[in-house]
This record gives C-alpha cells, sequence and structure tokens, in this order.
C-alpha cells in the first residue's frame, strides 16, 4: 500500500510542481529569539521514549533533547568535548575512565546528577539486556563504577575500550534520574523518563503526538551549543505523519515547521516551495555487500573485486537517492570520524572488472553470465526493507553487475528475519548499513571474535580492529583505522555502494536545526523567527 | 426467541475461538522474530543471541507453540491479550485506548453513508428523467470503485493544502474528523445506494404497490410509506456487515490522516510483525463483527416479522 500512496502522492505533486514557480527564499538569521513552539513531523511511532533502550530515529530525534551526556561530540571535527563532564583521565591503557562532572546539573526532579548518578545509570544499563542493545554493547567489559567523590565517577573495564569515550556522548548513555532507573523498561518506554536536558517530557500519545517542554531554569549544556543555559524553543511538538506525501503538503501549507525523512521525489517540491533541504550522511558503515566470505564464490577476492569494479556508485546516486547523498569513498562514511578517502578505489571500472574476471577463468556464457567449470557466477543478495531506497538500488545494481556478466539474485526478508538469516549463513551478499559516529564499529560488524556473520577469516585485519578497540591514543588510533579502511578495500572484503544521507526539510523561518555527530537533531539552539 | 439468542451467542462464541485460533496458526507460522525486528533496531544491527534469548524467554516465546497457543487462549477468555511487543503495554489497554477515536471516525462515516446512500436511491428511483436515474444509479458503481487512499489523498490535497480549511493530521477536535470521514464514507454509502435502489426497484415492481397508488397514495408517500420499509432489511444486512469494511478502511484511513485509532495499531502491528497485537485487533475485529451482525439480525425481525421463523439465513458468522 505505501509505494502505491506514494505513487499517488507523486502523481498530485506533479500538479503542484508546475502551480509554484519561484526560488527559495533567503532568510537572514539575526539575533536568536526565545519562545514559540517547532512543529516537527516524524515518520513513526516507536512506542519507546527511552533514550537507554530506543533504537529508531524517530525516537531518538525525541530523546536525545530529554537527557545530557558526560560528553558530546563535534560534528565537524569528530572531537570528544565536555558536557555533563568538565573533563576526563584515561588510565590503565583505557581500562580506567574517570569522569570529572560539573557543579549544579540537576535532573529535572531537582536530584544531582553526581557521581551516583553515573554510576546507577551504567550499573542498570546491563538490566535493560536486549532492549538496550546499542547502551550494552558500549559497556561490553564494563567492571564497575567508583564513586571516588560526589562529582567524580571512575569507571572500570576489564579490557580496555577505546570506543567507550565516544560512546558517553550518544543518547544511548544518556543519564536519566534515579526515579527513572527505579521504573521498569516497559514503564520508561511509554511514561518518558527524566533526564537532566534542555527539555522536559510534556505529552505523549501513541500514534500521534509527544510534546516536549523547555526546561526553565537549565543553565549548562554541552560545550558545543551556541549559549549555555535554557533553549530558545517554549515547546516542541513532534507529530507522527507516516505518510511522505501528507509531510510534505502540511510543511508547504505551513501547518508543521519541520520534516524528517525528506523522500527524494519530494525534495524538488520543498526546493520549489522556499523550504530548505538540510542533509547530512549518517556516519558508520555506509550502505554496503556484505560478502559471505565462507560461500564459495563469494569467499574469492577476485570476484569480490570485480563485484566493486562494475559498480557505478554514482549512477546509483544519480538514479536512486537524493541529490544530498554521496556514493561511498570507503567503509566508513565521510563523516565518520578517522574516516580515509579511498574514493580512487572505488571508480566504476568496467574494463578491470572484466580482466579480472577472464584472468580468473570466468567465461561468459550464452545467457550472459559468467561461468567456471560448469558453476556460474550467479549470487544470491539478500535484503530488508528497512528503507524505500533499498530495492530501487539493488535492481539497479543488479544491472550494472549483469552488464559485468555477473549475475545477482535478491531475495527480499523481512526485518524480524535479519539475526536469522545472518547466522544461517545463506546468501552470498547482504545489504545493509550500520549509523555510529566511531570507527570501532568495524570491529563490532567485522570481527572474528563477535558474531562474525561475514565469516571474514583475515588476521591482519583482525589484529588491527583488535589494536584500535585498545588504542587511547587518538593519532595512533587514527593510522590503524586507516590501516584497517585500506585492507578492506582491497580485499574487498565488504563491498561499499552509497553513504546513507539523513535529509530533513525545514522552513525557512526555522534556524540553528542542526544535526549533532551521528546525523540525529539536536534541538538545544533552534529557534524560530516571527 | 431465547432459544434464538442462545444460539446466536454460540455461533459468536465459535467465531472468536475461530478467529484467534486460525491468525495464532499463520502468526506464527510466518518466519521471523517479532522481538528481533525490534532488538536490532529495525534491520540495523545484529543483536547478541544469548540477549535475545533472555527476551524471548521474557514474553514465554521459548515455550512449545501449543503450551503457547493454550496459554494465550485461556489468557484470551479472561481478556487478557498479552503485552505489545514492542511497547510491553497490554494489548487490551492499546485497544481500548484507541477505540474512541475509531468509534468516533466510524460511526460519522457510517452516518454520512446512511444519509448520503439512503438519499442518492431514493433520488435515483424517485427521479422521473430516466437519464437522470440512470446517471444517479451509476455513481455507487464509481463509489465503490475508487481507491480509499486515493480519495484520502485528493481530499488532503484540495481541502487541507491548497484550500486550507481542514487540519490535514491529528485527531484533533471534530474539524479533524470531517475529511476522514467523508474518505471512508463513500465506498460505503456506494454500497448501501446500490443495494438500496436495487431493492427499491423490485419492491416498487410489487403487487402491494399498485394497490397503494390505485387508492391514491403519490409517489413519495409510495416510497418512503410503503416500498422502503420493506427494501431497508437487505440494506440494514448489508450496513451491518460494513463493520468489517469500516474497521479495513480505517487501517487505510488513519495512515494517510495521521490519526491515532485501532486500524492504525493494526497498521503498526503487522509491519513489525508484534504478534500479540495482531491477534489482538483480529480478535477485536471478530468481536465487532459479532455484535453487528447479532444486532441486524434482532433488528430486521422488527422490520419484517417473518424473519425469526427462517433458520439464521442472514448471520454475518462465515466472515
Amino acid at each position: 500500500m505505501n509505494k502505491l500512496t506514494t505513487a499517488g502522492v507523486s502523481l498530485l505533486l506533479l500538479g503542484s510542481l508546475a502551480a509554484c514557480g519561484g526560488g527559495a527564499s533567503g532568510s537572514t538569521d539575526g539575533p536568536p529569539k526565545a519562545g514559540g513552539t517547532l512543529r516537527l513531523a516524524i515518520t513513526s511511532d516507536a512506542g519507546c521514549v527511552d533514550p537507554q533502550q530506543t533504537t529508531s530515529n524517530d525516537a531518538i530525534y525525541v530523546s536525545r533533547q530529554l537527557v545530557d551526556s558526560l560528553t558530546d561530540q563535534d560534528p565537524v571535527t569528530g572531537k570528544i568535548v565536555p558536557w555533563l563532564a568538565t573533563s576526563w583521565d584515561i588510565a590503565d591503557g583505557g581500562k580506567s575512565y574517570t569522569f570529572h562532572l560539573r557543579k549544579g546539573a540537576t535532573f529535572s526532579d531537582n536530584t544531582p546528577v553526581d557521581a551516583q548518578a553515573v554510576k546507577e545509570n551504567f550499573d542498570n544499563v546491563r538490566n535493560l539486556g536486549a532492549k538496550a542493545a546499542l547502551a550494552t554493547s558500549y559497556l561490553s567489559g564494563y567492571a564497575g563504577t567508583t564513586v571516588v567523590d560526589p562529582l567524580t565517577a571512575k569507571v572500570t573495564f576489564s579490557k580496555p575500550n577505546a570506543q567507550f569515550l565516544q560512546a558517553t556522548s550518544t543518547f544511548s548513555l544518556g543519564l536519566v534520574a534515579k526515579a527513572s532507573i527505579a521504573k521498569t523498561s516497559d514503564q520508561r518506554c511509554t511514561g518518558g523518563v527524566i533526564g537532566s536536558g534542555p527539555f522536559v517530557f510534556q505529552s505523549y500519545q501513541p500514534n500521534q503526538q509527544v510534546v516536549l517542554a523547555k526546561r526553565p531554569g537549565y543553565n549548562w549544556g554541552s560545550s558545543l551549543w551556541k549559549r549555555p543555559g535554557a533553549a530558545y524553543l517554549d515547546k516542541i511538538v513532534y507529530s507522527i505523519v507516516p505518510e511522505s506525501g501528507v509531510r510534505t503538503g502540511s510543511l508547504q501549507s505551513g501547518q508543521l515547521d519541520a520534516i524528517a525523512s525528506v523522500g527524494p521525489q519530494d525534495e524538488p517540491t520543498l526546493r520549489s516551495a522556499g523550504i530548505h533541504i538540510q542533509a547530512r550522511p549518517n556516519p558508520g558503515v555506509v550502505f554496503a555487500l556484505s560478502a559471505n566470505h565462507a560461500r564459495p564464490l563469494t569467499g574469492d577476492p577476485v570476484v569480490r573485486q570485480a563485484i566493486s569494479a562494475a559498480i557505478n556508485r554514482q549512477e546509483v546516486v544519480d538514479t536512486v537517492y537524493t541529490k544530498e547523498t554521496k556514493p561511498a569513498t570507503s567503509i566508513l562514511a565521510s563523516t565518520t570520524p578517522d574516516y580515509l578517502n579511498l574514493g580512487a578505489q572505488l571508480k566504476f571500472d568496467a574494463a578491470k572488472a572484466a580482466s579480472l574476471l577472464d584472468a580468473a577463468g570466468w567465461k561468459l556464457g550464452p545467457d550472459k553470465i559468467r561461468a567456471k567449470n560448469g558453476v556460474q557466477l550467479q549470487l544470491v543478495t539478500v535484503w530488508f526493507p528497512n528503507l524505500g531506497t533499498n530495492q530501487p538500488a539493488l535492481e539497479l545494481i543488479q544491472q550494472q553487475l549483469k552488464a559485468a556478466g555477473i549475475g545477482l539474485t535478491l531475495q527480499q526478508r523481512q526485518i524480524s528475519q535479519l539475526t536469522a538469516v545472518l547466522k544461517s549463513g545463506n546468501f552470498d551478499l547482504s545489504w545493509g548499513n550500520t549509523t555510529r559516529a566511531d570507527p570501532d564499529l568495524l570491529r563490532t560488524s567485522f570481527s572474528t571474535a563477535l558474531n562474525n556473520y561475514y565469516k571474514i577469516s583475515s588476521p591482519q585485519l583482525e589484529t588491527l580492529l583488535q589494536k584500535q578497540a585498545a588504542q587511547i591514543d587518538p593519532a595512533a588510533r587514527q593510522q590503524l583505522v586507516a590501516q584497517a579502511q585500506t585492507l578492506i578495500i582491497q580485499q574487498a572484503d565488504v563491498i561499499p555502494v552509497v553513504e546513507l544521507t539523513t535529509v530533513i526539510g525545514v522552513s525557512p523561518k526555522v534556524h540553528q536545526l542542526n544535526f549533532e555527530a551521528s546525523s540525529r537533531l539536536q534541538l538545544h539552539d533552534t529557534w524560530i523567527s516571527a | 426467541m431465547i432459544r434464538y439468542l442462545l444460539r446466536r451467542l454460540l455461533q459468536a462464541v465459535f467465531v472468536l475461538w475461530a478467529a484467534y485460533t486460525v491468525s495464532f496458526a499463520i502468526l506464527y507460522l510466518l518466519p521471523g522474530d517479532p522481538l528481533e525486528a525490534m532488538a536490532t533496531a529495525g534491520g540495523e544491527n545484529p543483536v547478541d543471541p544469548a540477549q535475545l534469548a533472555a527476551l524471548r524467554h521474557e514474553y514465554g516465546f521459548d515455550q512449545p507453540i501449543i503450551v503457547q497457543y493454550a496459554q494465550g487462549l485461556a489468557h484470551a477468555a479472561t481478556g487478557n491479550l498479552g503485552k505489545s511487543v514492542s511497547t510491553g503495554t497490554p494489548v487490551t489497554t492499546m485497544i481500548v485506548q484507541a477505540l474512541p477515536q475509531t468509534l468516533q471516525l466510524t460511526s460519522f462515516a457510517l452516518l454520512l453513508a446512511l444519509v448520503f446512500g439512503v438519499a442518492l436511491a431514493l433520488a435515483a428511483t424517485l427521479a422521473r428523467r430516466r437519464w437522470l436515474s440512470q446517471f444517479l444509479l451509476s455513481l455507487p458503481g464509481v463509489g465503490v470503485s475508487i481507491p480509499t487512499f486515493w480519495v484520502g489523498l485528493v481530499l488532503v490535497q484540495i481541502v487541507s493544502f491548497r484550500l486550507r480549511l481542514l487540519p490535514a493530521l491529528g485527531n484533533d477536535g471534530f474539524a479533524s474528523v470531517i475529511l476522514p470521514a467523508i474518505t471512508l464514507a463513500i465506498p460505503l454509502g456506494a454500497q448501501i445506494a446500490q443495494v438500496l435502489a436495487k431493492s427499491l426497484q423490485v419492491e416498487l415492481a410489487e403487487a402491494y404497490v399498485e394497490t397503494a397508488k390505485a387508492k391514491g397514495a403519490g409517489p413519495v408517500r409510495v416510497q418512503l410509506g410503503h416500498a422502503l420499509r420493506n427494501a431497508a432489511v437487505p440494506a440494514l444486512t448489508v450496513s451491518g456487515l460494513v463493520i468489517g469494511q469500516l474497521l479495513a478502511g480505517s487501517v487505510v484511513v488513519e495512515t494517510v490522516f495521521s490519526r491515532d485509532g485501532v486500524g492504525r495499531i493494526t497498521a503498526m502491528a503487522v509491519a513489525s510483525q508484534n504478534i500479540p497485537l495482531v491477534q489482538g485487533v483480529v480478535l477485536f475485529g471478530a468481536l465487532a463483527y459479532v455484535l453487528a451482525s447479532l444486532l441486524v439480525d434482532l433488528v430486521n425481525p422488527v422490520l419484517d416479522p417473518r424473519i425469526v421463523r427462517a433458520p439464521a439465513r442472514l448471520t454475518g458468522a462465515t466472515g
């Protein structure tokens, strides 16, 4: 139904396109003004407004505003900077992190944000288990937290944990008050949490809206913000609007001030109506074809390299994705800290693909698919319908590879089967991405010590991944991450294709609606002009 | 009459049991695991199998299927439909909370459908000019065949986005229910008009109508005072059956108009393979259906006393 509806809307919008010409109206920022309500549309009701549990983008847009984190991450440099912690010391080669908290910060129930609160939060994350999958994975090897004094908390791990510092900047490890910790995971989901953030939870109507209100008296904040202290907006009303055409029309007609998840089909309409389109690539592992190394065809590096050379990434971007999307230039997206540009090795090169396969003895058969020793070069490719662009992108890649004599059999699987499908190993290639603003994602995705769904067996890569996980010197870690990226691209262990890009539409009267480091929204600095 | 009621009640219980059993079988035969869908961040991060096992245990999904079935059925009989996989909220609570929104929408839609459906049928059969009558009779066919979501999107586009008369989204007061109700009412009204016009035509050809005319009754009196009462029985039966269609239509309409309600919950539950919630709405739908056809069966004998003698020929229990 969804696809049909989108088609219907596109048809309708074709009509309205002709009606509204004119370019974007340039808005001057001017001095920020306090007050007003931001009406923001999100696409789904994840049913959970607890930052420590949620993983849905829409829910993160809401819950990020409720909590402060120990640190913040600069979206431009990737650097970790002070927020609730004014400074920190890393000792024991990354096994111990001591945070020095700022004075005077309180949760919205007036209890203090102190070392005891840090300890209770981290101790409790493990009790949430699979419901807090991100937070638990950030705390892997957690040995405990010691309250050194009311404003000093020492977190220790059983082995070096370099990614932990970045993890403290995420919503997943945002701090909540004791009153919220005492609640069950279900109660926290629907009842909201008490945080120390610039906004407080006001109301939640399932499938309709979530309302947050400014917290008066908030006078601290992240060192990244334009000014510390209370937020400009009095209220944020998140409307849950599943239909993209209705989001677009409501924004154009002034019923909304900003909308999440702008589709490629709606982008031109919005632009021509003077709506600002803001976009940022999601950091992390880009949308890629992950090869199953345990299968005879994709276990062969030559086949994988040929696939990589035969994909025209720019054409995939131009045909399927929003204008703001960029082709992948590494296994990591360009917004990930320690990203290394390897774009030169990911260029479309049909001649290279052909010569690699010819040299390896893959001969074109009568059906235009190559074969060797009676085995066809036909690859089972699984994908999951978590984004509307997945199918058209894969169908185009299928055509591109067909031109090189490589056949793809596309098999759609349900999201609820993800782990089962990956565990079964019944696939040659799998299409997907993962968002996180830390390169340790390479280890959690591809290390042989963890689930290793793609059966990668490269001791060299494994060494690099383990070393970066334990390396707390930023420059040395960057080196290791660069080497790991180079190795993955050279061996075509994974075949990167495009960077997932978050695109939002914003009315010209809304200012400073900003992306944080993971390309989710941070609304502290946001203000509305009359 | 009491025997008749008892038999209908037994049938109702059977329908509910069958709805539970069939939906259970289908949902548990489907591949995939709803808990996993939730824990993997909508398909991004594969989840640790040990944590997943703990979650499955918490929801009782690690028990043998037959035990899950028996327990679920026993709980359902007491009104406990389990809890939603994605939020942990009891399914009964979710449906009860969403129900008023859907009732508001569907009852207004049903009212619109009845008023316009009956008016159209009467106008078509009363029309003196043949072309006008033909034109009016062709309208229901169009109304039945245009897709609901398309009507909804066109209405939103024109009335809300262009003319800015009514809101495009939400459950905010009466203004927000007008467009969704019209969208939902069109196919229903068309159906009622179709059936009523047809049976009016049949009744108007009956001998008693000739008698009435011979006694000097005018066309309006013949229609409203004589034929309509008899023609209403099939139309009323259809109205009872449209309860199912109203619920199905609310899935589309509530999504297009971003409203909360039972339909929206259904769409969400199916999309995320939220088994307890899907079963809850299936049972709820069956219950609504059973109650509606029971009501129709009780009203019909009042309109036409011959009906109660006939063995339950108007039940909707097979649906």
